[in-house]
């Protein structure tokens, strides 16, 4: 068995893995990284609780080999904690409680993440078509979109005031 | 004390709709029906709740049976 | 001790507060541990050998090419779990549904398993083990299946509840009858008859987090197993029970779960893990894949059933009836008898009698899916109560407020009712803005309601108080929805201090006495009812204390506002010691402070709901969307109400999905064809508008705060809510759910010929 060694960029931190060819970026990121925030819901790409963004795009991680991400930049859930402080969304999701289970709700942030930087202003129709890749069963996605909204809210008050600044 | 049987149980009960047994608690209940009712035996193997004037009660045998109450038995049964 | 559970209407300063959730944080950052992300050193892969028939004979299993591959640690099948069940059939058919005994029951019935160093290898020695299969016929449909000529799926299974007790068996494990009154002379009685047949697909629970488990079994005989479930405890007891291990040497500590809704509630696959570990004398890691989990655990029953209700002209029902025909996959259940027993809840009824029909078919073993059974039976009776209505020339809601049960109701399940929601749901409905809003073309507008039970069960709590004065509140029931926020929020209540000073926290079994499963709605229910009874406990236990700082007789100290006062005049120059300075002192007057309670918290308090919704139906399609949706459900009271919202909301969104998407399809080879998120497609967040919610708070008198379980019954209404709204909409009344495209456009089409 000839392992493919990978050298890549995860959160913004080096790191290095062997694994097999075939092996998925989901199964590296959670048995040989050690980031299992990543979670597996499906393994076809169907369900999203393994969204990560390779390159700032949002990408199931079960559908991707981890040879093909030598040299790329991976963003994780682990990575949207900065200086210790939640992102906006994770601070949303809490205070909006859009989250149960809450097995799905890494991805979902992921995924919400990755909208809210192409459009920071979404519509719910828009969130609501961003997000429906990602399945959650708990909540009927009622108060994951209100988190969003209120999140994606938030995020353009703090730019405002920096832009000020 | 008149107990309801719910139409399932009535075949153990020689087709009875109810029964007469004194009981001052749900164990006592149950420990009788098992006595008098052999053939309640499959049943209480499943499980036998005792409704007490509308409130279901599936596990206390400590439970104080009040003597103008109205007593229905019905299968025990699980939910998600 | 007597704890007394009644009703009081007392003032609340924590219950009721939009808190933050005590596991919040951990679930947005990706800390929180599920099933499969707890690791050992040393730990072995477990995969499953399964069955690609629906029912065959096993010949003959070689795993000698398996056990010699490099990397293997175990291969087991039947032969490896004996049967250690002392003649428990139910327990029997757990173990027979881990893994096949000579015989293939369903398309994925598990026949073999291996342990290996990992995947690849693990994965290989699956390849390399020979089943000899002999194929038997096979019966995926509950009709079919019933019928005189059908293969017998079990052979040890009779019909029960008849007489005499027949010799041959059958597909049929029981009957089951409910009702009261006499339905032939109410059915003389009525102007007006309405009778309907229905059918209802099967569909799964479809939680997002397969199963997983780590097992670890030791040499000398204990384990450890982490395992994502509703209930640790009864796992254990199972477990325990099946592979020969003392209850104490088992140790099962409980994953976050990433969703359940009755489906973790069974035991799948954990005793193939543990006696693959104790094989190996390695730990082991099984997960299931999301097509295992389709083919091999948890989903409902389909359904067949008709429906009779008949009425007077000015609306009263003077007789209703329903024959009920569920499938529970390849082993006895009693789904049938429970779908008898929920079917008319709602109304109060003169006459009245449902009959349940439990049936075996060549499926997976069916297991509890939120309110089971209660959705298919409201979906045939509140259909049938849309067409009498319209029969009557009445409206639905007032048709529905005319015979809808009340205090002093006798249940069409039997005993009569305490006081219960159903009408108040119904009277909140009418006054809904919603139901005024206007409607476009091929929009409609349907409404419907739903019953559960609710139940209480056995229940263990602790909680101690730390020399700084915050409280470890431990409990044995899985938080599945945001219950350890709710149960902090009541035992700051009770103690008087601050939610921000409680930390909930779910045991494992050896940390705590037995609790029964996270199910019937009961986690917060008896869970909140016993940290009830524990903080009262150390309220005692700290006015003690508090009377020994002051060196005062016990009877002169009261516990007001999170801490002891000293009453009388003697004592008036006392200031209050506050829960902080009692616990601080602790260590000198007489240790750690803690309250326990054991309990079976029974009397959960039935639980009603009125849907209603607006759709809209694409004719060109057959596609139907839901445009509006509202719950109006009893809560008793909403202790933390985000998440009783949150239960409304995600019980209605499976409720659409049911009705609208989802379905097993099984061809005609009784193989499952859409094992997969793709072909089996549950509602996604573009298909849902906003569900909004109404709590009503009608108090069960059996609980002190007057809380009824919420977290089911949000299921039931919406199959028929959707398809009477679908008929308003477009005029053709669907029969079959789930209302997928193809079906509504032959019904259109049937409509457009005729």
């Amino acid at each position: 068995m000839s392992s493919v060694l990978v050298s890549t960029t995860i959160n913004g931190d080096p790191v290095e893995f062997a694994c097999p060819p075939e092996e998925t970026l989901l199964d590296s990121l959670r048995d040989r990284v050690g980031l299992t925030g990543v979670k597996e819901g499906c393994g076809t790409g169907d369900c999203g609780s393994c969204s990560v963004t390779l390159d700032g795009r949002l990408m199931c991680s079960c559908l991707v080999l981890s040879a093909e991400v030598e040299g790329k930049q991976v963003g994780t859930v682990e990575g949207m904690v900065q200086n210790g402080q939640l992102h906006p969304l994770q601070e949303s999701f809490i205070d909006n409680a859009a989250l149960q289970c809450g097995i799905c709700t890494p991805g979902f942030l992921v995924a919400a993440n990755a909208l809210l930087a192409r459009n920071a202003n979404p519509t719910e129709t828009e969130i609501r078509y961003a997000l429906a890749g990602n399945l959650c069963r708990c909540t009927g996605y009622d108060k994951i979109v209100r988190a969003v909204q209120v999140a994606s809210k938030e995020m353009r008050k703090k730019s405002k005031k920096t832009k000020k600044k | 004390m008149k107990i309801s049987l719910s139409p399932n149980l009535q075949a153990a009960a020689d087709g009875e709709e109810s029964i007469s047994i004194v009981a001052a608690t749900i164990g006592e209940l149950l420990s009788k029906l098992a006595t008098q009712y052999p053939n309640m035996s499959q049943h209480l193997d499943a499980g036998i709740a005792v409704a007490i004037d509308g409130q279901i009660y599936r596990d206390d045998w400590g439970k104080k049976i009040p003597t103008d109450a109205e007593i229905y038995l019905l299968p025990r049964i699980q939910g998600g | 001790m007597g704890n007394d559970t009644s009703y009081t209407d007392q003032k609340f300063e924590q219950v009721g507060r939009r808190v933050k959730r005590p596991d919040g944080v951990d679930k947005v950052t990706g800390r929180a541990k599920y099933g499969a992300d707890a690791y050992a050193p040393g730990q072995l892969v477990g995969l499953i050998l399964r069955s690609p028939h629906a029912h065959a004979r096993i010949k003959k299993i070689d795993t000698s090419k398996a056990e010699k591959l490099a990397g293997v640690k175990a291969v087991v099948t039947y032969d490896d779990l004996p049967d250690l069940t002392g003649g428990n059939r139910g327990m029997m058919d757990i173990l027979e549904n881990c893994m096949a005994r000579g015989r293939a029951l369903y398309d994925g019935h598990a026949v073999a398993a291996v342990a290996a160093v990992d995947k690849t290898i693990a994965k290989r020695a699956l390849k390399l083990i020979k089943v000899t299969y002999e194929k038997l016929p096979h019966v995926t449909d509950v009709d079919e299946a019933m019928e005189a000529d059908a293969p017998v799926v079990q052979d040890f299974v009779f019909t029960s509840g008849v007489e005499p007790k027949p010799t041959k068996p059958s597909n049929v494990s029981g009957i089951s009858q409910f009702g009261h009154g006499d339905v032939d002379a109410g059915f003389a009685e009525a102007d007006v008859i309405v009778e309907k047949s229905y059918k209802t697909e099967q569909t799964h629970q479809g939680y997002i987090e397969p199963h997983a488990c780590l097992a670890n079994m030791s040499s000398d005989g204990s384990g450890e197993l982490w395992v994502t479930t509703q209930g640790h405890f009864v796992f254990r007891n199972v477990c325990s029970t099946l592979l020969g291990i003392d209850i104490a040497k088992l140790k099962v500590t409980a994953s976050e779960i990433g969703g359940g809704f009755g489906g973790k509630t069974h035991v799948w696959m954990e005793p193939v893990a543990l006696v693959l570990s104790r094989k190996a004398n390695r730990p082991v890691k099984l997960v299931m894949t999301r097509d295992e989990v389709f083919k091999a655990s948890g989903p409902t029953c389909s359904t067949s059933i008709d429906v009779k209700i008949g009425a007077k002209k000015d609306g009263t029902i003077t007789a209703a009836s329903a024959n009920l025909r569920y499938q529970n996959g390849a082993f006895p259940a009693n789904w049938g008898m429970i779908g008898a027993m929920t079917a008319y809840a709602c109304y109060d009824l003169k006459n009245v009698k449902t009959v349940g029909y439990d049936v075996l078919v060549n499926r997976p073993k069916v297991a509890a899916y939120r309110a089971p059974s209660a959705p298919m039976a409201a979906f045939g009776v509140e259909s049938t109560m849309d067409l009498m209505a319209g029969k009557l020339g009445m409206d639905p809601v007032e048709f529905r407020i005319k015979n809808a049960a009340k205090e002093g109701t006798r249940a069409s399940y039997g005993p009569v009712y305490g006081p219960i929601g159903i009408g108040p749901t119904l009277e909140a409905v009418k006054k809904h803005p919603h139901m005024r809003a206007k409607l476009k073309k091929n929009q409609g507008r349907g409404m419907a309601c739903g019953f559960w039970f609710n139940f209480g069960g056995q229940t263990c709590t602790d909680l101690n108080i730390g020399v700084d004065g915050t409280v470890s509140l431990t409990v044995g029931t899985i938080d599945v929805g945001g219950s350890r926020a709710s149960l902090s929020l009541i035992a700051a209540e009770e103690l008087g201090i601050d939610y921000e000073q409680v930390k909930a926290s779910v045991a494992d079994t050896a940390s705590l006495g037995h609790n029964d499963m996270t199910e019937g709605s009961r986690g917060t229910f008896s869970s909140g009812m016993a940290t009830i009874f524990a903080a009262r406990n150390a309220v005692e236990v700290m006015k003690g204390r508090a009377a020994k700082m002051w060196d005062i007789p016990v009877e002169d100290v009261v516990w007001e506002n999170g801490g002891a006062k000293a009453t009388g005049k003697a004592h008036s120059n006392l200031p209050p010691l506050t829960l902080k300075e009692i616990a601080a002192k602790s260590p000198q007057t007489g240790g750690p402070i803690a309250g326990h309670n054991e309990t079976v918290a029974d009397n959960a308090g039935v639980s009603f709901a009125s849907h209603i919704c607006d759709v809209e139906v694409d004719p060109e399609t057959g596609s139907t969307r839901v445009i509006r949706y509202t719950v109006v459900q009893d809560a008793g009271k909403a202790i933390h109400p985000d998440y009783v919202e949150g239960q409304f909301q995600g019980g209605a969104a499976q409720g659409i999905g049911w009705a609208l998407n989802e379905e097993y399809i099984y061809g005609k080879d009784g193989t499952l064809q859409n094992p997969g998120f793709l072909d089996y497609r549950i509602p996604v967040c573009s298909d849902l508008p906003f569900i909004d919610t109404e709590i009503l708070e009608i108090p069960n008198p059996n609980h002190p705060y007057g809380v009824r379980g919420v977290g089911e019954t949000s299921i039931v209404p919406p199959l028929a809510a959707i398809g009477n709204a679908v008929s308003n909409a477009v005029g053709v009344r669907l029969n079959h759910i789930p209302m997928s495209p193809p079906r509504i456009l032959k019904a259109l089409d049937e409509q457009a010929g005729g």
